[in-house]
């Protein structure tokens, strides 16, 4: 067994487990990683079959620039936004599983069939101009020089559409840092920062509200997210007796 | 080694990105399984680049792999933007075409 025979099996392996991996986990994140190790996989594979420098972009830009678009993507929309798996067609899904497992029996009973003996190779063409990498660069900036323009032209226009529509028009004026500051102190309410937890208190953690000097809690000092949860620590009454006691200027 | 075993995991995994388009209904899942299609594609592509000996098959896995680059800044794009309409990344979502 030569050594491509072992790297294809532990690649095809990994492979088909990322594939499935991404078909059947319920997160998208966990999608995407399964996809970047599929990715990983067939980029050795590339390498194997003389394909270095598109083993190496296939690292760099799909593995690396595409999935790492994806997994931005997935933030912005909200990473544990669930799927809805009420089937809105009925049938639809083992339909689609048949048709699946159709195809694939297709593909591989006559579709991989197509090209049978050994391979001839890539040396000699590598030996031609140097390398893989000349090679794939005299073809493209000789025989495929049109196409290669083209893609530019192609990258701009993505480029363009993606600023179109991620634009989103301002509605109303743009609110400047002087107007924030105005109208926090027309309001009349906390023109300062509001007040730290724990101040007077016995505690300075983030749970424990501080007192005011009557005695008396200062709610908005406690994140607003740990009163709806109930999880504000009470204040032991001693504690509270003591800030009256200073406030009404006992010596203790 | 013969090239069946590379068009034999090449058709698995583009069978994989099939059921997916079909079965997921978020929708970025759905385009992730579009882009393993790309890479199944792109398998066969360098596979025959080296059963015939000839550089070309590189090449167009090459243009493949930029076309996919383009069609990805711009498919997540559309997403966000119908993310942002409908406040759904499901495929099932935008149904203002529906009659």
């Amino acid at each position: 067994m030569s050594a491509e025979v072992v790297l294809f099996w532990i690649m095809a392996t990994t492979a088909t487990a990322g594939g499935f991996g991404m078909l059947i986990s319920k997160k998208s994140v966990h999608s995407a990683l399964w996809l970047a190790l599929t990715m990983i996989s067939l980029a050795l594979l590339y390498v194997a079959q003389g394909a270095a420098f598109l083993g190496v972009v296939q690292v760099v830009v799909y593995t690396g620039a595409v999935m790492m678009l994806f997994l931005f993507v997935l933030m912005i929309i909200g990473v544990d936004s669930a799927e809805v798996l009420v089937e809105t067609l009925q049938g639809q899904r083992v339909l689609a599983i048949l048709a699946a497992v159709g195809f694939a029996a297709l593909l591989i009973g006559g579709f991989a069939r197509s090209m049978p003996g050994e391979p001839i190779g890539l040396a000699q063409v590598d030996a031609a101009s140097g390398g893989n990498v000349r090679a794939i660069a005299f073809s493209l900036f000789s025989d495929y020089v049109m196409i290669f323009e083209l893609t530019a032209a192609l990258l701009i226009t993505a480029t363009i559409g993606a600023l179109v529509l991620a634009y989103r028009e301002r509605l109303g004026e743009h609110r400047t840092q002087r107007d924030l500051s105005r109208d926090r102190f027309r309001s009349g309410e906390d023109p300062g920062p509001l007040p730290a937890p724990g101040t007077y208190a016995r505690h300075n953690a983030v749970d424990t509200p501080a007192l005011l000097p009557d005695g008396s809690l200062a709610t908005n000092s406690v994140p607003s997210p740990m009163i709806a949860r109930g999880t504000v620590r009470p204040i032991d009454v001693a504690a509270a007796e003591e800030v009256r006691q200073i406030a009404e200027g006992k010596d203790l | 080694m013969s090239a069946d075993a590379y068009l034999t995991l090449a058709g698995v995994l583009f069978s994989i990105g099939l059921a997916g388009v079909m079965l997921r209904r978020n929708s970025i899942v759905a385009f992730m399984s579009i882009e393993l299609m790309l890479n199944a594609a792109n398998l066969v592509f360098v596979t025959a680049a080296r059963y015939w000996g000839v550089i070309d098959g590189q090449i167009a896995a090459f243009i493949v792999m930029v076309v996919a680059a383009a069609e990805v800044v711009i498919g997540l794009a559309i997403i966000v933007t119908i993310y942002r309409t409908r406040n759904s990344a499901s495929d099932d979502a935008p149904n203002l075409l529906r009659w």
